[in-house]
């Protein structure tokens, strides 16, 4: 496979195009194609309004990177860009948007008034900047990686962490564990307190008086037990503590009570028509219309 | 296509990293802001390393990622514990020094 590998890499056609100073059109064509989606995806992570959809954008924007590095010869960059950030960085992110994401909605008070404009400005301004100095700056060297990849990629690599730059590669073990020790501290919470027992939970929802039994479950003779269909009281009311109260807050609770009957009166309302009653109204064959107009009453109450 | 184009867009996506950090007050998205102007700089150090014909950007750049993962994990366990105390993500509430 190294064999392999390194044959592929001092191959003459790698030789050929590293000597050019320009790159290949294929390349060019895939450069310009997928820097639209790393722009896209960049500007999306920004623009974004929830964090799950800044961090997919932030995930698509590094894999063109990754290719990007393929394409320039950095193969094992490549496959760590890979592993590293759309791996394990982008789903540390996504673990975090999970543990604190849903109620954190970005505040749109002005701390600073005007704050936004001239952000964005500033931004706008840098960027003319740093891209008129590179336009300015004398690019004309290309070399190419194919000789500094000519005994393989990684092998290369592994000579320079270990030769020149092992005091920085020894440095960063130590930063490394650091790190991880420090987040343990900062996330590990002390207990305080003793953690309550079940009898004394039991005896404070007595004290309390508000709700001594267990709260009822979804969908109880609802029809259904889905988790966003509140359970049905003995008068046919439903019960607002059936259900989470996630789902009651963003008001996507789903009552079913009365879909029976529609159903049941527009069953009956087709029938009529299919036996070419139409002389007749649809109270008087089967009452249908009765119930269809009791059920979406209860409709529009519940509604309410 | 000259090479120089890689640099052309390391300097965009810094760019709107960096306007990103100013305009969001989620943490969280500032946080992955800073990631995508670390990234901007990877992809700068790699094209340098293939212009010069040497591997010494591609080392730079393998050591700005092991940095940027100890970053990230040390970070997001800042922005967890601030949650925590405070109930918000947003960088404009974090504006005491004690939890």
């Amino acid at each position: 496979m190294m064999t392999a590998l390194s044959t592929l890499a001092s191959s003459p056609a790698v030789q050929l195009a590293a000597t050019t100073s320009r790159t290949s059109t294929g390349e060019a064509v895939q450069f310009w194609v997928l820097a639209t989606i790393a722009v896209l995806g960049a500007l999306g992570t920004v623009l974004m309004k929830k964090s799950v959809h800044s961090a997919l954008s932030l995930a698509g924007t590094m894999i063109v990177l990754a290719v990007f590095y393929l394409a320039q010869g950095a193969y094992f960059l490549g496959i760590v860009q890979i592993v590293v950030y759309t791996g394990a960085i982008m789903m540390l992110f996504l673990f975090v948007v999970m543990l604190v994401g849903i109620t954190a909605a970005d505040s749109l008070k002005e701390t600073l008034k005007g704050q936004r404009w001239m952000a964005a400005g500033c931004g706008i301004g840098f960027g003319i900047l740093l891209i008129a100095g590179i336009g300015n700056a004398s690019l004309d060297t290309f070399a190419g990686a194919g000789q500094a990849n000519s005994g393989g990629n990684v092998q290369g690599l592994a000579r320079l962490v270990f030769t020149n730059y092992v005091w920085a590669f020894e440095i960063t073990g130590a930063l490394l564990i650091t790190a991880a020790v420090g987040a343990m501290v900062l996330t590990h919470r002390e207990r305080t307190e003793e953690r309550r027992t079940q009898r004394e939970l039991s005896e404070a929802r007595v004290r309390d008086g508000l709700q001594v039994t267990p709260l009822p479950p979804p969908g109880t003779y609802a029809r259904h037990n889905a988790v966003d269909i509140p359970a049905l009281l003995p008068d046919g009311s439903t019960s607002d503590l059936s259900v989470s109260s996630t789902l009651r807050d963003r008001g996507q609770i789903r009552d079913v009570s009365t879909d029976a009957m529609r159903r049941l009166a527009a069953l009956d309302q087709s029938a009529a028509e299919w036996l070419g009653r139409k002389g007749l109204k649809a109270e008087d064959v089967t009452g249908a219309g009765e119930i269809a107009t009791s059920a979406s009453d209860r409709a529009e109450e519940g509604a309410k | 296509m000259n090479p120089a184009n890689y640099l052309y867009l390391a300097a965009l996506l810094f760019t709107i990293g960096a306007a990103g950090v100013l305009i969001r007050r989620n943490a969280i998205v500032v946080f992955m802001c800073v990631e995508l102007m670390l990234n901007a700089c990877n992809l700068a150090f790699v094209t340098f390393s293939r212009m010069h014909g040497n591997l010494d950007g591609q080392v730079i750049a393998f050591f700005t990622m092991v940095v940027a993962a100890a970053e990230v994990v040390v970070g997001l366990a800042i922005i967890v514990s601030i949650f925590r105390s405070r109930h918000s993500a947003s960088v404009d509430d974090a504006n005491l020094m004690k939890l």
